[in-house]
């Protein structure tokens, strides 16, 4: 026992690379040590290279005067406020158009994924071809398509298309009437706060109602009728306080109101379609993949057709279909950094764009941009996930 | 795209970036054999691709005149097309050796961009251009309309100025580059053009009717254009102005590409001599051979022919000499003497 005690205590180098176990740990120090190297190195040369271009590395100029406009933009933002304000407004931007995207592009994907599968040779051939045609037609044409199929065929300001009084179409935007809330809008936004806490509570109680006598209430369609019709007999009784701004034409351009420009809407769209051709043939995969039998075992049992496919397919379905979705939603946000391309003002186009231009500060500006990009993505990432696990089959 | 260009030259910043510490630029030119220029995407007049689709150009020329005094052949010139935007990136990485692109001469981007303007080869200024239809004619009228603008730019700033300022509000059209513009401007997303008035003159000359549209007659801003390169290198830089400089002094003391033969055998004027390497030993003290200037003026041409070519008044962009004409003749191109 003693010697065998002895022999395994006597240490030489060679077992480092020979022993099993020593040589895992060696190859991840090793491993660690050469990343840590190669970031080193790339850190050490970028400051030098800065020193020899004469540059300083620094964030202060986030806080000088930016000196230029930006026409969208969701907070209250001039030529005076900082750069770092301009990169804001560049990310509310940015923001915007992801969720507004992501919104559509679900919408139209899960419509034309269900198509996909109709029955009907014709609606499924059609919907076969606008798949393929727009999932290989490159994204960035397809936005600069929308742009100029917007700015050329539609008429300027003084020929704008108008249906009603307030709302108009042209080259510049689509305008319509802003509603300026007055003090008692309060009420409604109480009203609406108050209608979800009483869902949630109306819910919980008609499920423990449900299980206790097996009786079923009409859940979503109390929901939507309480959600939406609280508020809006709040908004009468308050004496509907809200005002309209309707646009009106003076000089070049419509003033006042509310526009979607160009830019927006062609990104939007371009950015939706593009990615809703993806969703489509997701939505169509992870409906297929719920095998015939479970609809058919459900009929057998005496659900109902509608019931079958919210309780039984769609679940299942959407095991299949949410990984691959947080992707899209991934390629859609980052893709919306092509808005640059039609001058739709986004984070990139502002601080990564104007600021890095006019401020020179090349590597600090990419740095934030790059860094926002990442965040964004991981917290959508995370946010998927967390959906994932709520949704996946709970095993017993 | 040019996002990926500015990411690709950050990170070429970071990684490779040793070409941006050059301290002998004349060296690296020598030894590759060419001088690489960045040019501006294309301008009417200034810069632009011949049916042959070399560059060529206003802008281009002073690359030229670099390279006929480098290597005594004008044409070992390559060029980099750049953007508003992408141009000083471009700069700095090294990628070029010289930014010949109608950029303006400003404090910041002389020290904290790092750059060296070595001159001024067109004397400009910001202005804007409108159709006719819509009957504006001054720039304090227009309240509330949409401007087409290129960003990265000093025009870009000078704009957000000029209407704050003026107590207007206005939408902002951000565009990359000069053909953007015009499709924009064309299609009616914006009611005005704004750049540097030589900017608008060469653009309207390409449109299909160039008297529908009106040159405003407000100037907002000073743009002296002319070429850079980084900072650092004095060799370099110097070579750059004095190629320019030569241009200018060879129309002043009336050296042409045509007469220039004749005056190297030899004057009565000494300027003349030196410009031409037949007295004195001024290339040698740049680097160069003596027959550098001599190179400039008999491959490119003095400042007022290469100006007569491309932009001036007997081309479609019309420009008259006016502030750029030489300081003898009621202009304020002055050139330092070669001595």
């Amino acid at each position: 026992m003693a010697a065998i005690e002895q022999d395994s205590d006597r240490f030489s180098l060679g077992q480092l690379w020979f022993d099993k176990r020593y040589r895992a740990v060696v190859m991840q120090i090793l491993v660690v040590a050469g990343v840590c190297l190669f970031v080193a190195y790339i850190a050490v040369n970028a400051v030098q290279n800065l020193e020899a271009l004469g540059k300083t590395f620094g964030f202060n100029f986030l806080w000088a005067p930016s000196s230029y406009d930006i026409n969208q933009s969701l907070i209250a933002y001039n030529s005076r406020d900082t750069h770092f304000r301009a990169g804001v407004v560049g990310l509310i931007n940015t923001g915007l158009i992801a969720v507004g995207g992501c919104i559509f592009a679900t919408i139209l994907g899960f419509i034309f994924g269900v198509l996909r599968l109709s029955s009907n040779w014709l609606i499924n051939r059609i919907v076969y071809c606008y798949i393929e045609f727009i999932r290989n037609v490159p994204v960035l044409v397809q936005i600069l398509l929308w742009h100029g199929v917007i700015i050329s065929t539609l008429p300027s300001p003084r020929q704008a298309l108008t249906a009603t009084e307030g709302i108009y179409l042209s080259n510049r935007g689509f305008y319509v009437p802003a509603p300026i809330v007055e003090d008692a809008f309060i009420v409604v936004v109480i009203a609406f706060f108050a209608a979800i806490a009483g869902v949630v509570a109306f819910r919980r109680w008609a499920k423990k109602h449900q299980e206790a006598t097996g009786q079923i209430y009409p859940v979503l369609s109390i929901s939507f009728a309480a959600i939406i019709g609280l508020p809006v007999i709040a908004f009468f009784l308050a004496g509907m306080p809200l005002t309209l701004d309707a646009p009106e034409l003076r000089g070049f351009n419509f003033q006042g109101g509310m526009v979607l420009r160009p830019e927006f809407t062609a990104l939007w769209f371009a950015l939706s379609v593009y990615t809703s051709a993806f969703i489509a043939e997701i939505v169509r995969s992870g409906i297929q993949a719920v095998s015939h039998g479970q609809t058919e075992a459900a009929f057998a049992l005496g659900i109902r057709p509608n019931w079958t496919m919210r309780l039984i397919v769609i679940p299942q379905a959407l095991r299949v279909i949410v990984p691959p979705l947080t992707s899209q939603y991934l390629n859609l946000t980052k893709n919306s950094s092509l808005a640059i391309a039609i001058g739709y003002m986004d984070l990139v186009a502002t601080l990564g764009g104007i600021t890095l231009n006019q401020t020179g500060k090349e590597m600090e500006c990419m740095m934030i941009v790059l860094l926002i990009y990442l965040s964004i993505s991981l917290t959508i990432s995370a946010f998927m996930n967390w959906y994932n696990r709520r949704i996946a089959l709970v095993e017993r | 795209m040019s996002t990926l260009k500015v990411l690709l030259t950050a990170s070429a910043v970071t990684v490779v970036g040793a070409a941006g510490a050059s301290a002998a630029t004349l060296d690296d030119v020598k030894s590759k054999g060419f001088v690489q220029c960045g040019v501006s995407t294309g301008v009417p007049g200034f810069s632009f691709t011949d049916d042959a689709g070399n560059w060529q150009g206003f802008d281009p020329a002073v690359c030229q005149a670099v390279a006929a005094a480098v290597f005594g052949d004008s044409s070992k010139v390559k060029y980099t097309p750049t953007t508003g935007k992408t141009r000083f990136t471009a700069l700095a990485s090294g990628e070029v050796d010289v930014l010949a692109r109608n950029t303006t001469w400003t404090l910041s981007r002389d020290t904290d961009l790092g750059f060296t303007f070595v001159g001024v080869n067109y004397y400009d200024g910001q202005g804007f251009m409108a159709p006719k239809a819509l009957g504006v004619s001054s720039a304090k009228e227009l309240d509330g309309a949409s401007v087409c603008i290129q960003t990265g730019t000093t025009t870009e700033l000078n704009l957000a100025d000029f209407f704050r300022v003026s107590n207007m509000s206005y939408e902002p059209v951000p565009i990359e580059t000069n053909e953007e513009a015009r499709t924009n401007y064309l299609a009616g997303r914006c009611d005005v053009y704004t750049t540097d008035a030589s900017g608008l003159a060469a653009s309207r000359a390409t449109f299909d009717n160039p008297a529908d549209h009106v040159i405003l007659p407000e100037i907002i801003s000073k743009e002296p254009l002319g070429p850079l390169v980084r900072q650092g290198d004095d060799q370099w830089a110097d070579i750059v102005r004095w190629s320019l400089n030569a241009m200018i002094n060879a129309e002043e003391y009336g050296v042409t590409s045509e007469n220039v033969d004749e005056m190297a055998k030899g004057t009565d004027n000494p300027d003349v001599n030196r410009l031409l390497g037949t007295e004195g030993d001024m290339g040698a003290m740049m680097g160069l051979d003596s027959k550098w200037g001599y190179n400039i003026i008999k491959q490119v041409g003095n400042y007022g022919e290469v100006f007569e070519q491309f932009i001036g008044s007997a081309t479609p962009i019309g420009l008259e000499r006016g502030i750029n004409a030489q300081y003898k003749d009621g202009g304020i191109l002055y050139a330092p003497p070669i001595r």
